[in-house]
């Protein structure tokens, strides 16, 4: 497709402005892929309480300083600006006002109350900025007993049958490793946000956005949800297999806990797997022959394709099986991971240098690539970093009245 | 329970995105694409094959029946689309396609890559037909690169992304989810990459073409605690289980971990609770510790514990040890819902673990009405669907209507809109086109 070099070079979001009350995961996630793709966003921190992942490890040396968390880095990929405010303070309150006549769209993860206190619930910002979108998510949504309510996203996969689907039949649930509805809520909120751009842009109407964290996990086991509404049958955890294919599972392969993942679902492909394992015979048995065979001889055939993986290392599987169109894959650690070729392609990790914590090479852009539309990524900010260009370039304030906020502690 | 839907067989396309047409080819890996979309009020057209999705045989089936009009899965993720079949394998379903993509802004497919330039309805052809169209691709390992061809089920994804290697207990293999969840994390990227293609159409005036790549929504969710220490400190994260390893790292760069549990069994159950003592969760910790000392099962390390000088950094697992087991005994000796009371009353960050039976019964989910029913004229049932995925402030965010029957509005798409005569109508039925 060709178009002229302007057109390329211009990022969608150019001149949309966020003004980010958010913290820790969900939040800025959300905001992320905007700015990707050219939106300005103001980080607004306080020194008392600064973004609480800037506490939370792994930390650069094993130092926990605010501004050596890997965790907090990894979640501010997108490009922003840093400031502080002490939201106490009433001279700060006046200053965000004049923020949210610079804003687009204002985002928040409290609980409900913290925003409110400050005066920047969505009806006095409507009152300042008519046409203003607000972004407010957290645990339970706004309104409801649990509005109120503080969590994270480490016990939220608890609530939102996440856990659930994730242990054997035999014992408790293994669980999610980390804060995966981290990762799942935040996608809903980048949807609402464009398509209220859009809206906005369209109508002349801004939105008001209230995402319980919990209502958008559970929308990924939504038939889970309907087995139950419509059958009566509570959620199971059936680990590594799946009702249409056979072999499902993950395998021990040559090595320490080094691991495979196979996949057969048709009975051309069972033939292959055969064949690649060296025992075409198998194919014909009459106890592996179709997919029902399969299933009821399940666990006999998981030891026999173990026997054949242990012999080999993962990647010889993945490429072996992949070859003869039978799905297979590395069950990948950090190295494996970093060293991925197809990872590589996409140039997904990047490295880019921040002042305290240096190189680092897990910085992402979005998990999707647009044909025309180029984006950039930035780095993690420092507390303050760009008060100086906020408050004087941005706000206007003269240097003079910048000194006496900073010296008063109000920036 | 929420209010009965009327509007489920009734459309409806006020919305964020109504003025907005997408089409939508997806099997099983995007059709939550398309549902969102259809929940902000755009018009989505779910393209099916003559004989019906390849989704309709998955499980579960309503009522246990395995018939391709009653999979729960299919209508789980296929509420707010109208239904049309078409076979695009065939020359005059190639130009019923066509003819589709005049008035559409947006196409969703899931194929392997390469099938839509097979058939000769790749991008850019279609974007020659409207040079305003929109269209991304869902797939496992992206349309590009030395994976792009291999077989891409959920687990091998799960695998390979590096979220597998880290879940599940360590005595046992590496588990993925019993139910697949991987393509969720292109299917969602997909439509937030195609909504900023739409804010840059409005600048540009042209459409352009996403390449969603599930392999990189997970990996981004395998997080920096996996991603973190291996360039800098050579340390790989393993699985742990219902164990979170919080990591010592020491000036010389080695690693090591001080184990806490996050799952713990309880009377009925789990509970997952975690001993945050970063900025806010201090009060949840300490709030538990009370509870513990009051009910007389926190050990004397526990009793006189000062949450707030904690330092992850510095302790020792004995110490951590011990306060776990008190933790442990007390919550064995009640039940998920007295830990949850609780939990409330004392605000601490605790959760159940939960499966569908709990969470219908959760009073915050009922009086946020997040619950729909849904009338199913077909089965002459209502069944309860999880509501809109976020509430916005107008409420268009909802169910507007069931999943289409095969083929439920070809002739309402077909004779009312494209404006075939009924007896094109037969002649593409009985070619099997339709």
């Amino acid at each position: 497709m060709e178009m002229d070099d302007t057109q390329m070079q211009t990022p969608p979001f150019e001149g949309i402005n966020i003004l980010d009350f958010t913290w820790t995961g969900t939040g800025p996630f959300s905001l992320n892929p905007l700015a990707f793709y050219g939106a300005t966003i103001i980080k607004v921190e306080s020194r008392e309480r600064p973004d609480a992942l800037r506490s939370l490890g792994p930390f650069k040396d094993g130092v926990a300083a605010p501004e050596q968390s890997y965790y907090f880095a990894y979640c501010q990929t997108g490009k922003r600006y840093n400031i502080t405010l002490n939201m106490s303070h009433p001279e700060a309150k006046e200053l965000v006002k004049r923020l949210v006549v610079w804003a687009d769209i204002v985002a928040d993860s409290y609980a409900t109350g913290t925003m409110e206190k400050w005066g920047l619930d969505y009806d006095n910002l409507k009152k300042i900025k008519p046409d203003i979108i607000m972004l407010r998510t957290c645990m339970h949504g706004h309104t409801g007993p649990l509005a109120g309510h503080h969590g994270q996203g480490f016990i939220l996969t608890a609530l939102s049958g996440v856990d659930s689907i994730l242990g054997w039949p035999d014992r408790p649930p293994a669980g999610a490793f980390g804060a995966l509805t981290d990762f799942i809520a935040p996608q809903f909120n980048s949807v609402c946000l464009i398509a209220a751009l859009d809206y906005r842009r369209r109508t002349g109407k801004g939105q008001y956005i209230d995402q319980s964290q919990h209502e958008a996990a559970m929308q990924l086991i939504t038939p889970l949800i309907l087995d139950y509404t419509a059958n009566q049958r509570d959620l199971t955890p059936r680990c590594n297999r799946l009702d249409n294919a056979a072999p499902h599972g993950i395998y021990r392969c040559r090595g320490d806990d080094i691991w495979c993942a196979i996949a057969v679902f048709t009975d051309d492909e069972w033939k292959s797997f055969c064949r690649i394992i060296g025992q075409p015979a198998l194919a014909k048995d009459s106890k592996f022959a179709t997919l029902s065979q399969r299933k009821q001889n399940e666990d006999e055939l998981d030891r026999i394709v173990e026997e054949w993986t242990v012999k080999h290392s993962p990647r010889e599987v993945m490429d072996l099986m992949q070859a003869a169109r039978v799905a297979a894959g590395v069950v990948a650690d950090a190295r494996d991971q970093a060293e991925d070729p197809q990872l590589m392609h996409y140039n997904f990790f990047e490295e880019r240098e921040h002042p305290v914590i240096g190189k680092i090479p897990f910085y992402h852009g979005p998990c999707f690539r647009l044909s025309e539309t180029p984006y950039e990524i930035g780095r993690a900010t420092m507390i303050g970093e760009h008060n100086e260009y906020v408050f004087t370039e941005l706000l206007g304030l003269s240097d003079e009245e910048w000194a006496r906020l900073m010296a008063e502690g109000v920036i | 329970m929420g209010k009965l839907s009327k509007k489920s067989t009734v459309s409806n396309n006020e919305g964020m995105l109504s003025p907005y047409r997408v089409l939508d080819l997806t099997d099983q890996r995007g059709y939550l694409s398309g549902k969102l979309f259809g929940d902000l009020g755009a018009d989505v057209i779910k393209m099916e094959t003559p004989e019906g999705d390849p989704g309709r045989s998955l499980g579960p089936f309503y009522h246990d029946i395995p018939d391709p009009e009653k999979s729960l899965y299919w209508m789980g993720f296929n509420t707010n689309k109208r239904g049309i079949t078409l076979n695009i394998k065939r020359k005059k379903g190639q130009e019923i396609f066509k003819q589709l993509c005049r008035t559409a802004d947006f196409i969703i497919e899931s194929f392997n890559p390469g099938y839509m330039d097979k058939l000769g309805l790749g991008y850019s052809t279609l974007s020659e037909i409207n040079p305003g169209i929109i269209m991304a691709s869902i797939t496992g390992f992206g349309q590009d690169g030395p994976y792009k061809d291999y077989k891409a089920p959920d687990i091998v994804l799960w695998a390979l992304s590096g979220l597998g290697f880290v879940t599940g207990d360590p005595d046992r293999p590496p588990i993925s989810p019993g139910y697949p969840i991987s393509y969720f994390f292109s299917a969602i990227q997909a439509v937030i990459g195609s909504l900023i293609a739409l804010y840059s159409r409005g600048i540009t005036g042209r459409g352009q073409y996403i390449d969603a790549v599930t392999l990189l929504g997970l990996a981004w969710a395998t997080g920096p605690e996996v991603q973190g220490l291996w360039p800098t400190n050579k340390q790989i994260v393993k699985r742990t289980g219902r164990i979170w390893p919080r990591p010592q790292v020491r000036a010389s760069g080695e690693v090591s971990y001080i184990d806490v549990p996050l799952i713990y069994p309880c009377k009925d159950g789990s509970v997952k609770f975690f001993p945050f003592v970063e900025p806010g969760m201090l009060p949840s910790t300490n709030g538990l510790t009370q509870w513990v000392v009051e009910d007389g099962m926190a050990s004397e390390t526990l009793q006189y514990v000062d949450w707030s000088t904690w330092n992850w950094q510095t302790v020792t697992q004995d110490a951590v040890d011990e306060i776990v087991e008190s933790f442990s005994r007390f919550f064995m000796n009640h039940t998920k819902s007295e830990l949850w009371n609780g939990a409330q009353e004392r605000g601490i960050q605790l959760y159940p673990v939960f499966t569908p039976t709990d969470m219908l019964e959760f009073p915050q989910l009922t009086v946020r009405q997040y619950w729909e029913e849904v009338e199913h004229p077909e089965l002459g049932d209502n069944i309860v669907y999880p509501g809109a995925f976020t509430k916005l402030s107008d409420g268009s965010c909802k169910i507007r209507r069931r999943a289409p029957l095969i083929g439920e509005h070809n002739e309402e798409i077909y004779f009312g809109e494209l404006g075939l005569s009924k007896e094109e109508l037969v002649l593409l039925k009985q070619d099997r086109i339709i």
